[in-house]
């Protein structure tokens, strides 16, 4: 047992010095090798540890939206259908909400204008996300103008910013009052935008928007189970379209891996050579060069993976933010919570370190299989 | 004592190009003595000592190692021969990694790494722990005074001190035998007489040295104990000094 090990370590041992005298080889292909495992080991935290934080803001949503629509567009809800719905069994709320979106044409940005039933908010005050804040360069106490229907300007004061805590939802909402949202819009009275219905048991839920369907057929329920999984499909689209291009980087990558692995230098040869002739078995060369390939992948898999954490939960990702975060020019800024998913790392790893320990393996087996006698005559 | 029985190689058999490198060669090589492969090019030395050193097996013939401890598990006690050329591959690795040492024309040493470490190289599968290795490695550097360049790189050293590490690495494991092939061709007078030198100092510690070599500074010196002549992959004559 204990020779085992010895020769196991001494065989390591000079693996590693022959990554040592092949340097500038090995450590370009380790740069690339890196490369190619932290992309997609970047883009598998950052998905995963958004639809996380897109799955926790959601389960404040209501259970049940109500709109209306005509001629298949949104449109405004008449208040009186907040009443009977009311009156369904099993609901326990109605919300009748206000919200829109305001398109800022200073900096091209789209705001998403909500109300609030809180009363401790005042006319003429707003909360705005920090990405709202941000563009206008604003902070607590600022006061800042939105070009109103009624032609005037409506000067709100910043009250408070939303932490960045959840400013993936947040980071471009702006809450003022009812009233405010009124003058605003310009808002018809006796309308709101959609009923946030809340059902004692969610069990219900699907029979009670059976029931709003049959007594409002212009009415449209969605439920909190549906609005989540459209969020989930948001961020697979997304990363889907991310993890197109990263195939495309992963495939040339195999392509230069098998080409630089397969392919064993005359220089190799010889040294395989030379080694069977000094009483290396056909088993302790391939060993030797499966910790050579080990080495490199092993290496590049940590390190690619650790440098992906960093990158995604303490720089929040710059490399994809643009193409996975955003739905306006107002990106949200927030650390997200580190998930790891265990599955999808062994799915990167046998995808990446597989097949290049195997491509080195079967070169090397075919030259060690020869007579050692042709080192003899070299 | 080795000893071959009708022991033919022939390359690409049944092709146009086949070609017999030996011819149904019967030697007895004594143990505990310089023997000495004379001949010309192509006249079969280095496939026979090949053959001898369990680096290929012959096309037909057999060849017994006779009194040498080999390195065998299923080897019964007291049995005295042990026929090779019919063992699978891995006792003949066995063999070859505990009975011979080898010192090639062109040393074959790996560049790149340390004089220490390719005198190592042999010991490594062994499953012996490298402080011992190590320590064994040194001593025998010392032995032929390349102490000072243990730590240096190979190809930074001189074609004596290149041999002298090629010996160095032939004798880390013990072997009982020693293969050298043409091991002057790379060497002024100078160096292939201190070259002998060494062989007569693997002798006296009880080796059997096998050289093959048409260097007359070879087969010519008074230290040789037999003399082997080939032609052609045929022994022409067998002549022993002592």
């Amino acid at each position: 047992m204990k020779r085992s090990i010895e020769r196991h370590l001494n065989i390591l041992d000079f693996a590693l010095s022959s990554l040592k005298r092949r340097r500038a080889k090995n450590f370009s292909l380790l740069a690339i090798y890196l490369l190619v495992i932290f992309l997609p080991a970047s883009l598998l935290f950052f998905v995963s540890a958004l639809k996380r934080e897109a799955a926790i803001i959601l389960s404040d949503a209501p259970d049940l939206v109500v709109q209306r629509l005509i001629a298949g567009r949104q449109d405004l809800v008449p208040k009186i259908y907040a009443e009977v719905i009311a009156g369904i069994s099993g609901v326990s709320e109605v919300r009748p909400r206000l919200w829109g979106y305001y398109f800022d044409s200073w900096n091209g940005a789209n705001y998403t204008i909500m109300t609030s039933d809180d009363r401790s908010l005042k006319q003429g005050k707003a909360s705005v996300g920090s990405g709202v804040a941000r563009s206008r360069k604003m902070k607590v106490g600022s006061m800042f103008p939105l070009r109103a229907e009624a032609k005037a300007p409506l000067i709100l004061e910043v009250e408070s910013i939303f932490s960045s805590r959840s400013d993936l939802m947040a980071s471009d909402m702006i809450v003022i009052t009812p009233e405010d949202f009124q003058q605003l819009f310009n808002f018809p009275a006796g309308q709101v935008t959609d009923l946030a219905v809340t059902a004692g048991n969610a069990r219900e839920l699907p029979t009670i928007a059976a029931k709003i369907v049959s007594l409002y057929p212009d009415s449209r329920p969605i439920l909190k189970s549906e609005m989540q999984r459209t969020y989930q499909a948001i961020f697979d689209w997304r990363s889907g379209m991310v993890m197109l291009i990263l195939a495309a980087t992963m495939l040339s990558f195999i392509i230069f891996a098998w080409d630089k692995a397969t392919g064993l230098s005359a220089e190799e040869r010889r040294e395989i050579g030379i080694l069977k002739s000094i009483g290396w078995e056909t088993s302790d060369v391939l060993l030797l060069k499966f910790w050579e390939g080990a080495v490199i992948s092993l290496t590049a898999f940590l390190v690619g993976v650790i440098l992906a954490y960093f990158h995604v939960f303490f720089f929040s990702a710059p490399l994809f933010a643009q193409a996975l975060k955003g739905w306006s020019v107002l990106y949200p800024r927030f650390q997200l919570v580190p998930v790891l998913d265990a599955y999808q790392l062994v799915v990167l790893f046998l995808f990446t370190v597989v097949p290049y320990t195997t491509a080195i393996i079967v070169p090397c087996w075919r030259a060690a299989t020869t007579d050692p006698d042709t080192a003899m005559r070299s | 004592m080795i000893e071959l029985v009708g022991v033919t190689k022939t390359f690409n058999s049944g092709r146009p190009h086949q070609f017999t490198a030996l011819n149904s060669v019967t030697l007895v090589v004594r143990p505990e003595e310089i023997t000495v492969f004379k001949g010309p090019s192509g006249s079969g030395k280095t496939s026979l000592l090949t053959m001898i050193g369990c680096m290929a097996r012959p096309t037909s013939g057999r060849i017994f190692l006779k009194g040498v401890a080999a390195a065998l598990p299923f080897q019964e006690e007291g049995v005295e021969a042990v026929e090779i050329t019919s063992l699978p591959e891995r006792f003949l690795t066995a063999i070859r990694r505990s009975t011979f040492g080898f010192i090639f024309q062109q040393f074959n040493l790996i560049n790149g790494i340390s004089v220490l470490e390719n005198v190592m190289l042999p010991a490594y599968t062994t499953g012996e722990g490298v402080a011992h290795v190590k320590a064994r490695a040194l001593s025998l550097l010392e032995q032929f005074s390349i102490g000072r360049h243990a730590a240096q790189r190979v190809e930074l050293l001189s074609g004596g001190e290149l041999q002298r590490v090629a010996i160095a690495r032939a004798l880390i494991n013990n072997p009982a035998i020693i293969i050298a092939d043409e091991p002057t061709a790379h060497l002024d007078s100078k160096l292939s007489e201190e070259f002998m030198a060494i062989v007569a100092q693997l002798k006296s510690e009880g080796r059997s040295v096998l050289i093959a070599s048409h260097d007359p500074l070879v087969f010519d010196s008074p230290l040789i104990d037999s003399l082997v002549e080939m032609r052609d992959g045929e022994v022409v004559s067998s002549r022993s000094f002592r």
